[in-house]
């Protein structure tokens, strides 16, 4: 920023709201990994206290990789969210390629359907979607959460990316048909890179709910071989004694794949969020 | 190489017109401008020629070749763009060689005509680098080669100097010039600046609203040209237009160019005051108020110093002033 635009007191007044966000939004995650290492008696004791030599316990983790099935249960989890993710991305952009590229019939109409999901919660049709799911025999399988959360992250997905795909010249479009290039080819090759920094921003939209969900693993797929970690961290939490340490130590885990992925699009996602406000 | 020929070429958005029965017939090796203000259909009519849109009715005919329905890889066309369109993954060779590997031409024959190109367009010092890496010139240098290593048929050109400086522009239209007179290729050519159609074209056609005003050769559309709107596109400034009843006249409006009126200070026919003049070196333009012809602009060949407010008189030559009737056609 040049020196006439900026001065000390401002600068400390926005660095001040800022920390104080950072603060608010990590102080829990903070708490969740600082107890996860600390016995039992001293989670109770002082529950905001960093763990000491005389607290330092990993009990919890101890039991989380003894008990339950937890590599499965991450397993799933990687699976459930990589797999969806891949689908939203593909299939979000190659509808928003047709939206933004063709005319046809209904091409308005069409857009506001597909971005009807975003309004309204799919939760709304979980028990259309289980007997959907009953009756396809895919209850119990890993793939009827991919298919529920594909639709789920699509509306957001092919509404972002229409925007988006508009913006791509169609000089360079057009000079792909001249040189012979198939709609595919023009697609993946010349458009699909184009869109790499909005694509990332969807991918962390869609990815942190369908890694966090505990609703549709629940009712669609409790079973021992299909369980996500969410709902494996479940069996930690009892009616009436809960294995703190457990449920701590799972969580923090839950926490690293996720985070490996968000980093993996952080860079891109930077650059998408801020193009659209400079350009 | 090719001809070309439309026929009766009407496109239509919906509801709105954009070309209304357009024909037109471009022979071999011909350099042929389409111009006109923003809008008039010139980009449109240029991708139906190149097969990015269809025709809503007519016929485009490529060497003869009826070619309504095929796709424009199959139509022997090149086309150049204004934002260049280099596809921004690729080496400049890559660019270059692209259309042909799709069509499935041998290797050696590819890095054949990247070659030719490029000692062409002297294109060798940057055939590994990519476009982001080149300026603008260079990157549209690229765009003609990418053309010119397909060999086709017919070049499209759609607006390739619009995005360059001015300078860059000259020289690019040179090169342009250079490229037509030694390929001898059939060449369409699309603009809105009309010293870009003067000097490139053997052949101007000029649109508005979706029609051909008028098709000819750069000098007789400005000598002699069909009606008032390309009295008015063709020349800089613009032609001068006086209402005719205020002259006597019984025609509706009279056209002089700004370089056909003669200017003095002692006498002539239209006594004025002159309002603002641009010393251009070369020569001056003179915004001039006038008794009985209204606001003139008159060319001076030169330097001339003529201070504003201070009176002078215009005569136009007779033998060089246009008539147009109501519909503003040409009458004499």
């Amino acid at each position: 920023m040049s020196q006439a635009r900026s001065s000390t007191s401002r600068t400390v007044a926005a660095h001040a709201v800022l920390i104080t966000y950072t603060v608010i939004a990590l102080f829990p995650v903070l708490v969740i990994v600082m107890n996860s290492f600390k016995s039992r008696q001293g989670i109770f004791r002082a529950p905001l206290a960093p763990p000491t030599t005389e607290t330092f316990d990993l009990v919890g983790y101890q039991t989380v990789l003894a008990q339950g099935n937890f590599p499965l249960y991450f397993q799933n989890s990687l699976i459930v969210t990589v797999v969806s993710l891949a689908i939203v991305l593909v299939f979000g952009a190659m509808a928003a390629f047709a939206l933004a590229e063709y005319r046809f019939r209904g091409n308005t109409l069409m857009g506001l359907y597909l971005a009807l999901g975003i309004m309204i919660p799919i939760r709304l049709g979980t028990v259309a979607i289980l007997k959907l799911m009953v009756a396809s025999g895919l209850v119990n399988t890993l793939t009827a959460l991919i298919l529920v959360y594909s639709a789920q992250g699509l509306p957001l997905a092919i509404f972002i990316l229409t925007e988006f795909t508009r913006q791509i010249s169609d000089d360079l479009k057009n000079a792909g048909r001249i040189d012979g290039l198939s709609e595919y080819t023009i697609f993946f090759r010349l458009v699909l890179p184009l869109l790499r920094p909005p694509m990332a921003t969807v991918a962390v939209f869609t990815m942190i709910p369908i890694w966090n969900d505990l609703w549709f693993p629940l009712i669609l797929a409790p079973a021992e071989d299909t369980k996500t970690v969410t709902l494996g961290a479940q069996i930690f939490l009892g009616q009436f004694v809960t294995n703190w340490n457990a449920v701590l130590a799972a969580l923090s885990l839950a926490i690293v794949p996720v985070l490996i992925l968000y980093l993996i699009f952080s860079r891109q996602l930077i650059r998408g969020i801020t193009s659209g406000a400079v350009k | 190489m090719g001809s070309l020929k439309l026929e009766q070429i009407n496109k239509s958005f919906g509801e709105v017109e954009v070309l209304k029965g357009i024909d037109l017939e471009v022979e071999e090796g011909e350099f042929v401008v389409f111009v006109g203000p923003s809008g008039c259909g010139k980009s449109t009519l240029l991708r139906v020629i190149a097969g990015l849109e269809d025709a809503s009715s007519g016929n485009v005919l490529i060497d003869g070749a009826k070619v309504n329905l095929a796709p424009p890889a199959k139509r022997g066309i090149a086309m150049v763009f204004q934002t260049y369109a280099l596809y921004p993954h690729l080496t400049v060779r890559n660019n270059m060689g692209l259309g042909l590997k799709q069509a499935g031409a041998p290797a050696d024959e590819v890095a054949r005509r990247i070659d030719a190109a490029s000692a062409m367009l002297s294109l060798e010092p940057y055939l590994e680098r990519r476009p982001a890496e080149l300026s603008g010139g260079q990157r549209q240098r690229v765009a003609i080669g990418r053309a010119v290593v397909r060999e086709p048929k017919l070049f499209l050109f759609d607006e390739p100097l619009s995005n360059l400086d001015a300078a860059l522009r000259v020289n690019t239209r040179l090169e342009i010039a250079q490229l037509h007179r030694r390929l001898k290729a059939t060449m369409v050519y699309v603009t809105h600046d009309q010293v870009e159609a003067m000097t490139l074209a053997d052949r101007i056609v000029v649109l508005n609203g979706g029609r051909v005003e008028q098709i000819g050769r750069p000098m007789e559309l400005y000598n002699s040209p069909a009606n008032q709107f390309v009295a008015g596109f063709i020349g800089s400034p613009k032609m001068n237009f006086i209402d005719g009843g205020r002259l006597g006249e019984s025609v509706e409006t009279i056209g002089v160019r700004p370089e056909h009126l003669l200017v003095d200070r002692e006498k002539g026919d239209w006594k004025g005051t002159v309002i603002h003049a641009e010393h251009l070196g070369a020569d001056t333009n003179l915004y001039i108020d006038t008794e009985r012809a209204g606001l003139l602009t008159a060319r001076i060949f030169g330097e001339y110093n003529a201070e504003p407010g201070s009176t002078i008189f215009a005569t136009p030559q007779a033998e060089r002033v246009c008539r147009f009737d109501a519909e503003g056609r040409r009458v004499d």
